[in-house]
Formats: C-alpha cells, sequence, structure tokens
C-alpha cells in the first residue's frame, strides 16, 4: 500500500537558513506521527511545503501515491490535505460559524446548505459554539487555535496536520483536546501533529520525530525517542554526559 | 445523524431588517425624485447614483478581491465610447446600447487580465493604470469619434430617446436609478452565493483560503470580469448623460478612480455599505466645498488621510465593528434552538 503522504528527499532554505536538508517522510493511513524540534528547526515550513504555501527547493511530495509537488494549495485541501497554522489565520471580518462554512464547503467541494448540519456539530466539538456568531478576528488566542482546528477538520481531511494546538491550555483543556484528536484519529484520519507539549504528543502518536539541522535526526517509538540521549542533548538542552 | 432540528441559519439580523427597511424608503423617495426634485437636483442625484455605483464596483475589486486597480477609468472610457460608437456609426439606441457595452467589456477585461494578474501589489496597480492609459490613446486615435477632441451625442439620436426635454431628463433619472440599483443587487445577490463566501473569505485572510480549498485566483478573475461589466455600463450612463465623450474625460484617473478611492476607503473598504456613505459624504463635501477652489481638494486629502488614520476600515468600519451592525442581510447567523436538547455529541 503506498503510504497517504510522502516527502522525498525534500530541501528548502531561506538564505543562508537551510531549513529542509534532503527529508524524507513518510505516512501510512491511519498513522499518528509527532514532530519536535528546537524553535526554528523547520516544523512549520514542512507543512507549508506538504500543504503548497512553501516551495521545496528540491524534492518531491505525495499524496496517496500521486505527485502533488506542483498542486496549489487549493488542490491538496481538496485531496483531503488539511491543516492547522501555528499563527492562527482567521477570516477576521466573518463570523465563527462563517469560517467554518467556508472550510467545509470549499475544502470538501459541496453546496454551502449541505455543511451547516456538519459545522454546527463541529462547533459544539470544538468548543466553539457559544461563539458561533461572534466576529473571528475578536476571538482570544486560545479559541483562535480552536477555529483552527474547527475549520481543518471540516474539510473532512484524510491527513491533519496540527501545527502547536495545544501550547496554553489548562490542564483540563488539554486532555479535551487530546480526547478530540484521538477521536478524529479513530475516525481513520492520519495525523501530522508538531508540538512542544510533549506529554499530549506521547498520549496520542505512535510514532514520534525529531527534527534538527534540517534533517531528522531520530525517529520511532514516541518514549524510547524521548528518553535517547541525542534528544535530550539537542532537544531539551541537557547535556547527555553530565 | 441528525435527530431533529436544533438550529437554523439566519441571514437577516435586526440592524439589517431596520437597513433594509430604510433602504426601501430611501429608493421609493429617490424614484419618485422627479416629482419633487428639480433639474438641477435630478442630474446632482444622478450623478450621485453613479458613483455610488461605480464606488461599490471597485469596493468589490479592491476591497473584497484584493485587486487594487487605479486602472478602472479604462472601462468607464471603453463603455463610453463603446455607446457613442454604437450610436453614431451603428444607429443603436442609447439605452440598448448601455447593455452591448457591458459584455463587450466584460470580454476585453478577459486579455487584459491575462496581462495584468501577472503583477503583484503595486505593480498590479501601475500595470491597470498603463491599460487605461493604452485606451486613452487608442480612443485618440479613432477619428470617427473625433480623435483626441472628442464627439457629440448626435442630436437625432437624443431626441430620439423621448420627444420632450424634461421626459429625457427623467428617462436618464430613472435609468441611473435602476442601473445603480441593478449594480447594487447583483452585487449583494454575489455576495450572499457561495462565491461570496469565498470572496469574503480572500478579503480577510487569502492564504487561508487557499488552504481551506478556495481557487483564489479563479474567484479574482470572474469579480475582474464582472466589475468591468458593470463599470462599462455605468460609464456608458455616465457619457449618455453628459452627451459628450473625449478621450480625456473618458480615461480620467482623476474623476472615476482617485474619487472612487476616496468615497471608498472614507466610506469602508469592504464592506457593501462603505461606498454609498463615502458617496454621501464626498457629495456633501463638494457641495459645500467647491467654491473654495483648490483648497477644497487639499481639505479632501486631509480627510482622507485623517480617516485612514483614525479609522482604517472607514467610517462604515468603524460603526460595524463596534455595533455588530450590517445594513443588508449578508452575514450567515447560527442560531440555537434551544427547546431542543443542547448537545447531540456522540461521546456526550
Ligand atoms: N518565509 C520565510 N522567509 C525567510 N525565512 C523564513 C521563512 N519562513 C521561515 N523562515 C525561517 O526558517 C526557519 C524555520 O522556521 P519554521 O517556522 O519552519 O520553524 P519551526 O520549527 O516551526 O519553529 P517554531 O518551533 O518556533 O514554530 C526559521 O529560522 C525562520 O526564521
Ligand atoms: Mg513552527
Amino acid at each position: 500500500m503506498a503510504p497517504i503522504l510522502a516527502l522525498e528527499n525534500i530541501s528548502k532554505r531561506f538564505g543562508a537558513v537551510v531549513v529542509a536538508d534532503g527529508i524524507d517522510l513518510s505516512l501510512n493511513e491511519g498513522e499518528a506521527l509527532g514532530i519536535i524540534g528546537p524553535n526554528g528547526a523547520g516544523k512549520t515550513t514542512l507543512f507549508g511545503i506538504a500543504t503548497g504555501t512553501v516551495t521545496p527547493d528540491a524534492g518531491r511530495v505525495l499524496f496517496d501515491g500521486k505527485d502533488i509537488t506542483r498542486l496549489a494549495p487549493e488542490g491538496r485541501c481538496r485531496l483531503g490535505l488539511a491543516r492547522s497554522f501555528q499563527i492562527p489565520q482567521p477570516f477576521s471580518g466573518m463570523t465563527v460559524f462563517e469560517n467554518v462554512v467556508v472550510a467545509a464547503a470549499f475544502g470538501n467541494n459541496e453546496r454551502e446548505a449541505a455543511v451547516y448540519d456538519r459545522c454546527a456539530d463541529l462547533l459544539e466539538r470544538c468548543a466553539l459554539a457559544a461563539k458561533a456568531n461572534k466576529r473571528a478576528g475578536g476571538l482570544t488566542l486560545l479559541d483562535r487555535k480552536r477555529l483552527e482546528l474547527a475549520r481543518a477538520l471540516a474539510t473532512k481531511p484524510r491527513v491533519l496536520l496540527l501545527d502547536e494546538v495545544a501550547g496554553g491550555l489548562t490542564e483540563h483543556e488539554c486532555a479535551t483536546l487530546i480526547a478530540l484528536i484521538k477521536d478524529v484519529r479513530a475516525e481513520g484520519v492520519t495525523i501530522v501533529w508538531i508540538e512542544h507539549v510533549v506529554h499530549a504528543l506521547l498520549a496520542t502518536v505512535d510514532r514520534l520525530a525529531v527534527l534538527h539541522g534540517g534533517k531528522f535526526i531520530a525517529s520511532g517509538d514516541p518514549h524510547k525517542v524521548i528518553r535517547s540521549a541525542e534528544v535530550a542533548e539537542i532537544y531539551m538542552g541537557i547535556d547527555a554526559d553530565a | 445523524m441528525s435527530e431533529q432540528v436544533r438550529y437554523r441559519v439566519e441571514h437577516a439580523t435586526r440592524s439589517s431588517r431596520i437597513g433594509v427597511g430604510l433602504i426601501a424608503i430611501v429608493l421609493m423617495v429617490l424614484a419618485l425624485a422627479p416629482f419633487w426634485g428639480d433639474r438641477q437636483m435630478l442630474r446632482l442625484l444622478a450623478e450621485l447614483l453613479t458613483f455610488v455605483a461605480l464606488a461599490s464596483l471597485w469596493n468589490l475589486l479592491a476591497g473584497y478581491a484584493g485587486l487594487v486597480s487605479v486602472g478602472q477609468q479604462a472601462f468607464v472610457g471603453l463603455g463610453g465610447y463603446l455607446l457613442f460608437a454604437m450610436v453614431i456609426l451603428a444607429g443603436v439606441h442609447p439605452i440598448a446600447a448601455i447593455f452591448i457595452a457591458g459584455p463587450i467589456a466584460a470580454a476585453v477585461s478577459i486579455p487584459v487580465a491575462a496581462l495584468t494578474f501577472r503583477l503583484r501589489g503595486a505593480y498590479f496597480a501601475i500595470g491597470t493604470w498603463v491599460v487605461a492609459e493604452v485606451f486613452r490613446l487608442l480612443a485618440s486615435q479613432v477619428s470617427v469619434l473625433g480623435g483626441g477632441s472628442g464627439v457629440s451625442l448626435p442630436a437625432a439620436a437624443v431626441i430620439a430617446m423621448a420627444p420632450t426635454r424634461q421626459a429625457r431628463e427623467f428617462e436618464i433619472y430613472w435609468l441611473a436609478l435602476a442601473l445603480t440599483v441593478l449594480v447594487l443587487a447583483a452585487i449583494v445577490t454575489l455576495l450572499r452565493s457561495r462565491h461570496g463566501l469565498a470572496l469574503t473569505a480572500i478579503r480577510d485572510n487569502e492564504v487561508a483560503a487557499q488552504s481551506n480549498g478556495i481557487d483564489v485566483t479563479r474567484v479574482k478573475l470572474i469579480v475582474y470580469v464582472l466589475t468591468a461589466f458593470g463599470t462599462a455600463m455605468i460609464g456608458a450612463l455616465i457619457f449618455l448623460m453628459k452627451l459628450r465623450i473625449s478621450p480625456d474625460t473618458a480615461f480620467s484617473v482623476n474623476d472615476w478612480t482617485a474619487f472612487v478611492i476616496f468615497i471608498t476607503v472614507i466610506g469602508g473598504i469592504g464592506r457593501i455599505e462603505g461606498p454609498i456613505i463615502g458617496t454621501i459624504i464626498f457629495f456633501f463635501m463638494r457641495q459645500t466645498l467647491s467654491d473654495l477652489g483648490s483648497l477644497y481638494l487639499l481639505i479632501m486629502g486631509a480627510v482622507a488621510i485623517v480617516v485612514m488614520l483614525w479609522a482604517p476600515k472607514g467610517l462604515w468600519g468603524l460603526i460595524a465593528e463596534r455595533y455588530g451592525w450590517q445594513a443588508l442581510p449578508l452575514q450567515r447567523h447560527l442560531v440555537f434552538d434551544d427547546t431542543a436538547p443542547r448537545s447531540r455529541d456522540k461521546r456526550a
């Protein structure tokens, strides 16, 4: 079976900064992958390359065996590749409900009236129902992040790319989020989750990869990876020999 | 999945119900203007209406689709010249010519878009201006339409519209009112449609719109062509009212773009109500300050700067954000039905 999403030999630099140096990544359908790495490692850029908002200098992106390297972001979204933005990008002049309707109607190419039901459900699942008719531009950062998640889910993704959705949540909110993501996963959605809140990842993913210096320096069982000396040294800033 | 209806989606709000009521009253008063206004008043109102239409079209283009064109005079002039060409060269009835000018301009706008859409931001703006200048130069080469000095509408064609001068003035006024209402209704219909949803999303955030499956370039092209359609019809009407056209008046960046941008910016860009408010302010200022000569332009410039600094979303933007008002029912509101169980969450 072809991987649902694959990055092949991806390279990208911004000026002198190399953010991806021949990266390979392959995801099987239904898998949940966590990505960690220091600030500026290139994690978000990798999502940009996968979804088409960033053009790689070299390499290919494959979705369900199909080369999508040259496909525009809207095309990738309609294939079933959705992302949440680390810095939320709401349609600020539209209501929260309308934000989700846009994603549902265009991300899945449906009639507007046909998606209302799903959108109302999603708002409840993402704890946004009470703010459905508020202007998205007036939301708190936390609610903006919830909206990012709701919009990504509204496109009915096959692969969901989450970029730091757990930061700033209380213990209880984080538990709710984890339950939601597990639910989504149980519906068969493949998940890639970039997160600094490591315990949330450990509770959710079945593989953890560490990005550093434009390469994945470790990948595998989450608990093993997080305990490895290399990760402790590079990611946590702890000297492994000490 | 759904056991019962817990909510419904509504467009209208209390402010929009009041807004629509007010608009209906204003329209009625305007429709009766020939019976309460003198000739000068009718002229002024007709001119005001054309500016409402032009500014609303520019707002759609720049405020929603993010296509900041400073070359819409290309289509105002094209519409005007098409009308004069059809009337003078082919004997078409002037009113019919208005409606033919629209689709022709829309067709012309496609190759223009193919050219200018390669440019981004400020370069796009300059590109559209260059195109308008090229149009102006081309118009001055057409000797059957008076070349550089322009041409008047033949008296026979004017008389053919209506026998008496008064009847003609009424006819032109009602035409201006009808066309403006048509343009506004078309814009409202567009914004309420699925395309309007995409367009509003593009207005707010292009990257997110793309990432949510919207083909941004396609929507922009559609808006560009539709705007050219409407702008050319209004242009044809404007020069039918003036009864005379020349390359410099037809393709004037000052009249058809600078004033239009002023109107849209002070009224509120990216909101359908903005250009209407802006036009009223603009005409009020023009009527009260025009005796001051060039000082009047300075004051307008100062007003534009003040508004941009203090209310970057325009006067209507300020009001709408503070009070959540919308004069027209564009937004979709999710109304939960509180009598039904609030949640049917499977995990609950
Ligand atoms: N469009 C851009 N132009 C120039 N440099 C960029 C651009 N986007 C990202 N960078 C740089 O590339 C590097 C990687 O950025 P990226 O956002 O992918 O990191 P990240 O791993 O997501 O970091 P964080 O954990 O802080 O979110 C950073 O040094 C950043 O400054
Ligand atoms: Mg990041």
